[in-house]
Formats: C-alpha cells, sequence, structure tokens
C-alpha cells in the first residue's frame, strides 16, 4: 500500500494564510456554497449520501444519512438547528483544534451549506472551553463576514463555549450543556434529529465532518467516493501522539497501515526504543499490541481487530509504558469525566482504578485480576452513553492483550518496571481532588 | 446596572428568550470581571439571569474551568494525560512546583499563581501541553519552567 496523503480538508492552508477571507476567497472559498445554494435541500443531502462520507466524531454514522432524518417544517412545525460538535476532548485527539485554527472559512462554509440542506438559520458551535485560540480565530473569521450578507445569508452563527467537561462531547450531553444544564446525557429515543436543541429537530455533526462538506459539494459526492477504501471514504485528519518522532495532524487517504502512519508519517519511535503499543483512535479504543500494526487504518479493517478509528487519535506507546499503569492513568480520566448520572459510570470507574491501583502496588492477587474483568462486564453495555463503556472495553483489552504483564505484577508484588515505567507516578487531575486515602474504600468493601 | 449586567443581557439575545443557555457564558465572562465565582457574583450572574444563584452554582460545579474558590492571578495549568505523560509531563509538573513553592491543585502563598494538573488539553501532539493562563504553550520541558514562571512573577 502506498503512502498516500491528499488535502482535501486542509488544502491551501500550507501555501496560504486562510484563517484570511480575501485568501480563502482567491483559492475559491465559499463557492461550493453558491453551487449548493444553486441546488434544492435535498438534492445536497443526496450528494452527501452518494459521497459516503461518515462522521467524523468517532461513531462513524453516515452523514447524508444523519441530515435527510430531519422532518419537514411541515411534519413538525419548529425551527430547526445545526449545532457542531467542538468539544474535542478525547485523549490523543486533536484535530479539530488544527482545523479550526487552519481553515476557519472553510469550516464556516460547510455550517452554511449544513444549514441550507436541513433548512435551518441557527447554527451553534459548541467549542469546548479550553480552545481560546482556535475560538478566536473562529470568532475573527466570522467578524470578517458581518459586511458579507451575500455569504451569511439569513444564518445566524453563535459560537458557544464549553468550560471543561468530556461529557459534553457526547452529543445528547452537549445539548443539556448547550441548553444551559449541567452536562448530562439524556436517554435515547428521541434522537436529536426529531427532539433535540430545545426540543427541536437538530442535526449534531463534528468539526470534521463539517469541514468536509464544501469540498464534497465542490468535487461532487461521487468522485469523493472515489477516494479512500469501502466504508472509510475520502480523506481523515489523523492526529498521531506519545512516542513518536513527528507528532501532528496528517491528512491521509485510507488504505494505508496503522504501520505506515506511525514511521512513514509520524517518523517511527524516537531515542531508539522499541514500539510496544498503539492506541488507535482516542483514550476510548481498543488497543493494539506492536504485532497487530499491520492492520489498515480504516474502518473494516480495524473493525476485524475489535476496534476503531474512533476520532483518529493515535498514541503510540513505547517499551517504557507500564500497561497497568496506562489502565490507572486513562481509567483516572474516564473516573474523573463521568457525569455520575449513571451507576455503572460513576461507582464502575472508580472501581477500575482502585484495582488497578492494587495491582500495580502489588496488593493483589489473582482474585483481584478477576474482580478487575467482572467489574468491566458490570459497566460496559450497560451505561446510558459510551462513557463508562469505553473504560471497560479498553482496560479488559489491555488485560486480553498483556494479560502477562498483570501477572508479573501480582508475582512479583509490584511494578516490573521497578519506577522506570514512562508513567510512573503521573499526577491525574483526579488525585487534586480526591479526599478519600488511597485504596481505603476498596479495602474496606473488600478486603 | 453593571456592565456585567449589560453584557450578560448581550449574551442573552443570542439564544432564544425562554432559554437558559446563557448561563454557561455569562458564568464565564462574570469569571474573567472577577477571577473566580464567589456566592456574590454567583448572586449577580442568577440576577443578570433572572434565575437563582443555586442554579448558578449547580451548574458552575460540573465544570472543570469554573471555580467555586479563589484561584491565583495567573493560572497555570499541565496536561498530565497519557500523551503529554509518557514524554515527560510529571517532570513538568514537578518543576512548576519547585520554582513556585506550591504543589498541583494550590495556589502560591503571595496568591499569584495557580497550579493545576489537568485533562487532555487536545494538543497531544505537541506535548507537553501546558496553558498559561488559558494559552497553550506546546513542547514544554521542565527545563523551559523556570522562564515562565519568571514570565509570570518578574518583576517582584
Amino acid at each position: 500500500m502506498a503512502t498516500e496523503v491528499q488535502q482535501i480538508v486542509l488544502a491551501g492552508a500550507d501555501e496560504r494564510d486562510l484563517t484570511k477571507l480575501a485568501e480563502y476567497e482567491a483559492i475559491g472559498g465559499y463557492s461550493a456554497l453558491a453551487k449548493a445554494r444553486a441546488m434544492t435541500p435535498a438534492e445536497v443531502t443526496d450528494e452527501l449520501i452518494t459521497s459516503e462520507l461518515r462522521g467524523r466524531g468517532g461513531a462513524f454514522f453516515p452523514t447524508g444519512r444523519k441530515w435527510s432524518f430531519v422532518p419537514s417544517k411541515e411534519q413538525i412545525p419548529k425551527p430547526h438547528y445545526l449545532v457542531v460538535n467542538a468539544d474535542e476532548s478525547e485523549p490523543g485527539s486533536f484535530k479539530d483544534n488544527e482545523i479550526i485554527s487552519r481553515v476557519p472559512h472553510r469550516f464556516i462554509e460547510g455550517c452554511l451549506i449544513t444549514a441550507h440542506s436541513i433548512d435551518c438559520t441557527n447554527v451553534f458551535v459548541y467549542i469546548r472551553g479550553e480552545y481560546s485560540g482556535p475560538y478566536e480565530i473562529l470568532v475573527a473569521a466570522l467578524e470578517e463576514l458581518r459586511d458579507r450578507a451575500d455569504i451569511r445569508g439569513d444564518v445566524t452563527i453563535v459560537v458557544h463555549r464549553g468550560a471543561g467537561a468530556y461529557i459534553c462531547g457526547e452529543e445528547t450531553a452537549l445539548l443539556e450543556s448547550l441548553e444551559g444544564q449541567r452536562g448530562q446525557p439524556r436517554s435515547k429515543p428521541p434522537f436529536p434529529a426529531i427532539s433535540g436543541l430545545y426540543a427541536s429537530p437538530t442535526v449534531v455533526n463534528n468539526v470534521e465532518t463539517i469541514v468536509t462538506v464544501p469540498p464534497v459539494i465542490a468535487m461532487g459526492g461521487a468522485e469523493y467516493a472515489k477516494l479512500g477504501v469501502p466504508n472509510t471514504r475520502g480523506t481523515r485528519v489523523v492526529s498521531i501522539s506519545g512516542n513518536v518522532v513527528n507528532g501532528g495532524n496528517y491528512e491521509i487517504v485510507p488504505g494505508m497501515s496503522v504501520r505506515e502512519i506511525i514511521y512513514d508519517l509520524g517518523g517511527g519511535i524516537p531515542d531508539g526504543r522499541e514500539l510496544k503499543a498503539v492506541v488507535p483512535g482516542g483514550s476510548s479504543t481498543v488497543i493494539l499490541t506492536k504485532d497487530e500494526i499491520d492492520v489498515g487504518y480504516d474502518f473494516d479493517s480495524l473493525a476485524k481487530l475489535s476496534t476503531s478509528m474512533g476520532s483518529a487519535g493515535i498514541v503510540v506507546l513505547d517499551d517504557r509504558c507500564c500497561i497497568v499503569q496506562l489502565g490507572i492513568r486513562f481509567s483516572e480520566f474516564y473516573e474523573h469525566e463521568s457525569c455520575g448520572k449513571c451507576t455503572p459510570c460513576r461507582e464502575g470507574t472508580r472501581w477500575l482504578t482502585a484495582i488497578l491501583r492494587k495491582l500495580e502496588d502489588g496488593r493483589a492477587s489473582e482474585r483481584e485480576l478477576d474482580l478487575l474483568l467482572d467489574v468491566c462486564d458490570r459497566i460496559n453495555g450497560k451505561c446510558l452513553c459510551p462513557l463508562g463503556d469505553s473504560d471497560a472495553i479498553i482496560v479488559a483489552s489491555y488485560v486480553a492483550k498483556f494479560r502477562g504483564e498483570f501477572v508479573a505484577h501480582i508475582e512479583q508484588g509490584g511494578c516490573p518496571f521497578g519506577g522506570e515505567s514512562s508513567l510512573d507516578h503521573v499526577l491525574a487531575p483526579i488525585q487534586m481532588h480526591s479526599h478519600v486515602p488511597e485504596g481505603n474504600w476498596l479495602e474496606a468493601a473488600h478486603g | 446596572m453593571t456592565d456585567l449586567y449589560d453584557e450578560i443581557q448581550e449574551i442573552r439575545a443570542h439564544y432564544p428568550e425562554d432559554a437558559a443557555s446563557a448561563v454557561l457564558p455569562a458564568l464565564r465572562r462574570a469569571q474573567e470581571e472577577h477571577g473566580w465565582l464567589s456566592p456574590d457574583v454567583l448572586r449577580e450572574v442568577a440576577d443578570a439571569l433572572e434565575t437563582t444563584p443555586a442554579y448558578c452554582k449547580a451548574v458552575a460545579s460540573f465544570y472543570d474551568q469554573l471555580h467555586l474558590t479563589a484561584i491565583g492571578e495567573h493560572l497555570v495549568e499541565v496536561c498530565t494525560n497519557v500523551s503529554c505523560a509518557v514524554v515527560g509531563a510529571q517532570q513538568v509538573v514537578e518543576a512548576f512546583e519547585s520554582e513556585l513553592g506550591c504543589r498541583a491543585g494550590e495556589t502560591t502563598e503571595d496568591g499569584k499563581v495557580t497550579l493545576r494538573a489537568v485533562e487532555c488539553l487536545g494538543g497531544c501532539g505537541w506535548a507537553t501541553i501546558v496553558a498559561v493562563d488559558h494559552h497553550y504553550r506546546t513542547h514544554v520541558k521542565a527545563d523551559d519552567v523556570p522562564a515562565i514562571v519568571e514570565e509570570l512573577t518578574g518583576g517582584d
């Protein structure tokens, strides 16, 4: 397979400052919008269906189909809303940060085309509160359109800032937050397409999905669908981080393997170390061992290994990484970010952290390893949203693929890395908030 | 009426009339103004939104960036999630602790700087990410920390 890089989402941004309206218009910016507005909304949606574009936030739902679920205003006489999910908070993923920062006008153009397609005049961009830089760039780009009614049409775009909560990347939690509530997920159905923001028909799409809409319209859905491989069409902006020489975002055409992405684009592993494992699509995806990285980086190939591209955040881990500590650090993350609404997640994530901590500290026996997997089973599939499930799925995958390392912790009465792991003693935010002395409650409960 | 009151009315105009959507941006604006969300500030926001301080506090307490206790003049936040951690985020945290003389989660005695470890900031490929007063510094190493601290506390 060839290492193919083709820019669609970030096209032109290496050569020009596309944060400027004049520069974006100079390369044909906003002409896809004009083309879309000359089409009927249904024709635009059909073009997206033809393109086979699937949601880039991680759920992979076909974009055109999602839009087609929005009922007509005769069926439900309420305003329609477009809500863009720019709450990118998945550990390992930082593509939307760069997309908004470098091609804000292409993103805005995508919002305006989508608004036309779903018959809406109110767009909300929910951007994570920490993204001050991208927020300022996006607001400046919108400011440039203040006197450009020819572009804006009758659409209002409001940029709504989050305030630090991973769970608000889950679409119904995002809607709750946008409505001025604590960001706790809703039960589905009803789905947002029928009853979303302010109980009105709402499309929620990821930033990368929206920014891909103008190129799809410009080149035509059929042309776009020629790129990539079946079920993963077009391009994908992949974030590479961790123990890799050239961390950063790379726009790829699917068809490459994980190995090619890490070694050809990412430059391989620094400091003469060996690869140990790869988190393929952000913290919530099933881990790959170093022997599994010849897998294609696309939906179908990864599904065969029970994992996914998720939000396309590839985290590379070298041979200094203790897998039990990896489980602790991610589990601490999910425990910290659990919204507390449903019991399996609120209680279970805390149990996972505590049991893993016992293993790491050499206070565990085989019984704890069984208990760990039992707790995973009691979380997975029993939560209101994917947050708790994610913690359970990844921890179970670490045990399945690195069982020997877990057993070594038990047999050696502690971490075989002896303080030399790359994740040794890392301070997770939840430790700053914890009021319970380490491990005590678990031992009280479990002995 | 205060400036904050007027600004909150402007924020409210972006959302449908009967919606509570302005709460989060209003709390953010108030915090920018006052540094943190004291009971008095929550009351001021609640009055401007025609809701209760308890409602504002219930919302604020959910979000990591909204502070219900006083913080320093400057805020230093070090990402310690995995991508940053495997390339030395903990050393960066410890360098800040030693330069500032306070632990992560605390504020320096003179009230100048609050230091926090935070979850993924979304800059993983440019690790370690440190947000200094909400703006990202990339590729931060422990060796870079004294200069950042000097920048924040210099002149004293």
